[in-house]
């Protein structure tokens, strides 16, 4: 059992939640042009270790939660709200 | 170099059995060498599991391209080749996957005799339930989509699929069995057995199954694939295949690529041994669940994915309690059982749950992945389509949608229509 720490609610179990991929990603400008717009949508890192991914907090507080956890150990390092960045990221 | 063609002496037959068994068993041979690697070889296969050594014999065996080698980063089949439910059937729904995996399922049927190892394929059929009109219906439209493709589907009412499986739950309130749609050429393979057969199979005409050797880098020159960068030293190669479904991400980067996958968990169990009871493969349709029994007696089940990118292979507890609950509503006597094993395989679940075996930018360095569910069924033919493309350097007909470009190109082929969210295919 994964137990997300959301940044409104505290440490939940994952149940609560709905996954929704790599946090990563961000929609190109409109004119950006094919190749961006299809790894916007299609491409992914999908790395074996720190992974910054959307979790929707839905049986919570319906909030989106950037979560940073690991994909080979399942350890997860923080959780931070949609519009903040994450520690490790960031620096 | 000739192919090494296998003494008769030591093919596996009826009455070799009988003479190694009043001989004390002590004349089999090692099923396959553990040579050391040469410098270079014409063609290099990044993964030993199923595709790998598949791909190895039928390099081998159909273009006689014998220099070859498949590398693997610890002894081979540990993988998915050694995780997966066994089951194989070809009932897709659209043209560009019912053309592949009626072809896997062909080879399936014949390959015994190909391999000369019993890899005990059991057409024991394959039924998949509906317990509601609309399901009903999107049943009769997948089984019409296969007779059109020359596959074998029959549609089975309430009162067949209870006489032949009375201990399911026909009358639950809110997902009663209507019946199932079946198709009788499905059934189950022996899942080590695969593996061993193609490994020594493809070790017969000279194939180097090199284990414990992990490749660290992908060499080029220029455009041009040169070899591979292993812990046993560099391998030269003209052409190397990518076949490590699982961890495909990880290594089509070592060549500068990104791919259009996620690595997710799926999970698998197998319960204590029982005496005969399900005679078939069988699929409920109101859950994700199927279900079959092994040659040993367990029965033997899965549903979905645990749903988040891991590389773990170890699932997660949540899942487990779902499946359960679903695999109990549809067989409640599943709840007097215990499970005796649980493990995870690691699935390269693609945007479309369609897989790729195609060519790539780089000129000698070709891709096979993204097997989602489907990587065991697929085995002979992903090996049969792979050996085909990288030694004719253009894809077969059977392969020819399966490429990653499809995604740029809008040719999507998307069975079950879940739009671009790897962990919901």
């Amino acid at each position: 059992m994964l137990l997300i720490p959301c940044p409104y609610c505290g440490a939940r179990p994952q149940d609560e939640f709905h996954y929704r991929g790599d946090a990563t990603v961000k929609r190109p400008a409109p004119d950006a042009g094919l190749q961006a717009l299809y790894d916007f949508v299609y491409t992914r890192t999908n790395p074996r270790g720190w992974h910054l991914e959307w979790w929707h907090h839905y049986a919570g507080c319906r909030q989106w939660v950037k979560v940073e956890r690991n994909t080979l150990t399942h350890e997860i390092r923080t959780a931070v709200g949609p519009a903040e960045d994450t520690p490790q990221l960031s620096a | 170099m000739p192919a090494r063609i296998e003494p008769i002496a030591d093919r596996y037959s009826a009455w070799r059995l009988l003479k190694e068994g009043i001989s004390g068993n002590r004349g089999w041979k090692q099923a396959w060498r553990k040579p050391e690697p040469k410098a270079r070889y014409d063609v290099v296969i990044i993964g030993g599991g199923g595709h790998g050594l598949a791909t190895a014999h039928y390099l081998a065996n159909v273009h006689g391209i014998t220099n070859v080698a498949v590398v693997q980063k610890g002894p081979i089949g540990l993988g998915n080749g050694g995780r997966n439910t066994t089951i194989v059937r070809s009932n897709y729904l659209l043209p560009s996957n019912t053309r592949f995996y009626e072809y896997s399922l062909k080879l399936w049927e014949g390959l015994e005799q190909d391999l000369n190892y019993n890899v005990m394929v059991s057409q024991r059929g394959q039924l998949s339930l509906f317990h509601s009109d609309s399901e009903r219906d999107a049943a009769v439209r997948r089984g019409n989509s296969m007779r059109i493709q020359g596959v074998d589907a029959v549609l089975v009412d309430g009162e067949a699929v209870r006489a032949m499986l009375p201990f399911l739950a026909m009358d639950n309130p809110m997902f009663p069995i209507l019946g199932g749609l079946l198709q009788p050429r499905g059934g189950t393979a022996r899942h080590d057995a695969v593996i061993w057969g193609f490994a020594r199979a493809a070790d017969r005409r000279g194939v180097d199954i090199l284990e414990h050797c992990e490749v660290t880098g992908i060499r080029r020159d220029g455009g041009r694939v040169v070899g591979v960068e292993t812990t046993r030293g560099f391998i030269g190669a003209r052409k190397v295949g990518i076949a490590v479904a699982g961890n495909t991400s990880r290594v089509a980067a070592m060549a500068g690529l990104r791919l259009p996958v996620e690595s997710h968990l799926l999970q698998a169990f197998v319960s204590e041994a029982i005496k005969p009871l399900i005679n078939c493969v069988i699929s409920f349709g109101a859950g994700h669940f199927y279900i079959s029994q092994t040659d040993r007696g367990g029965l033997i089940f899965g549903g979905d994915l645990d749903g988040y990118n891991s590389y773990s292979q170890r699932g997660n507890l949540p899942l487990v309690e779902r499946l359960m609950g679903v695999g109990v509503s549809m067989i409640p006597a599943l709840s007097r059982l215990r499970v005796l094993r649980q493990w995870a395989g690691i699935a390269d679940m693609t945007m479309d749950g369609s897989p790729f075996i195609c060519r790539t930018l780089i000129e000698g360095l070709y891709l096979n992945g993204g097997w989602c569910y489907g990587g065991f069924k697929a085995t002979p033919a992903s090996g049969w389509c792979f050996a085909y493309t990288i030694a004719k350097d253009e894809p077969h007909p059977f392969n020819a949608d399966l490429t990653i470009d499809r995604f740029l190109e809008g040719r999507m082929i998307d069975e079950r229509g879940a739009g671009p969210n790897p962990w919901a295919q």
